[in-house]
């Protein structure tokens, strides 16, 4: 990231928050494409789509790697970390004072933190 | 406390000859013009309807997909009784807003993946393809929404 001088003299640098989370709203979202385009995939040429195969797209294995749980919670951090991008992009378009945008960020949070808990919870029990 | 959603757009006449019409002038747009006063171009509404999507999609994670995904994994009895879930016509209701909510959020992506890469970047094709956005993910609801009403 080059550093660009406005006028004469002002030097623009940070800490590129800015760009990290333009750069990650983008990764997750290609990561969720693709594993959606995978599962569709999978849901149109599996034999039979019923419990069993429906299921076995989230607990298959290769050897003793847990390999659809893996595949599934990386797609669900993906998601839980590009619902937080977008989501506080809305409070800081909206909610312009201070403490209610804090307080908005903060149950987003609280909000995703939950789902990724109960959807860890429900599908590292299988 | 002044709305801060208010902004000031003005059309100004670039023709000076042979204007006969006066151009319209918005000043001071509040959330009620922005709905029903000007009408927003196709990448504009493609653009709202986004981020409507996007959070009506946050919204439901917690709420009714991941309790969905619960209970069509664990069991098959769970399974069932996520199948007498779906089945109910409210429950059908909600899934189908939440469906036009996934294609519509995943279309527009696709598409601003594509603008970050400079294609189709020019007013008229990023317009025509905020249109097609649009309309692919109506017909993917239509499709989609046939097949939970049951009609295929």
């Amino acid at each position: 990231m080059g550093h660009e001088r406005i006028g004469r003299r002002r030097l623009v640098v940070g800490a590129h928050y800015g760009t990290r989370d333009f750069i990650v709203q983008r990764a997750t979202a290609v990561i969720m494409a693709v594993y959606t385009l995978i599962l569709v995939l999978y849901a149109v040429f599996v034999p039979q789509l019923d419990f069993e195969s429906w299921r076995a797209f989230f607990t298959f294995t290769v050897g003793t790697l847990p390999l659809g749980q893996l595949l599934a919670t990386l797609a669900f951090l993906s998601l839980a970390w590009h619902a937080w991008i977008g989501v506080r992009d809305i409070w800081m378009d909206y909610a312009h004072s201070d403490g209610l945008r804090l307080f908005l960020q903060v149950l987003t949070a609280l909000w995703l933190v939950a789902a990724v808990v109960f959807f860890g919870q429900v599908l590292w029990s299988l | 406390m002044p709305n801060r959603f208010v902004f000031s757009i003005t059309y100004e006449a670039i023709m000076s000859d042979s204007v006969t019409k006066p151009r319209p002038q918005f000043r001071n747009l509040g959330l009620k013009d922005l709905l029903f006063g000007i009408k927003q171009p196709p990448a504009a509404q493609a653009s709202i309807l986004h981020r409507i999507s996007g959070a009506l999609l946050f919204l439901a994670l917690p709420v009714v997909l991941v309790p969905l995904f619960a209970q069509s994994v664990q069991s098959p009895d769970t399974f069932a009784s996520m199948q007498a879930w779906v089945a109910n016509p409210l429950c059908k209701l909600v899934l189908l807003v939440l469906m036009w909510g996934y294609f519509h959020h995943f279309c527009a992506g696709i598409r601003y993946l594509t603008l970050d890469l400079h294609m189709g970047v020019d007013r008229e094709a990023s317009q025509r393809s905020g249109a097609v956005v649009i309309g692919v993910a109506l017909v993917l609801t239509v499709i989609f929404g046939l097949k939970l009403f049951g009609a295929w």
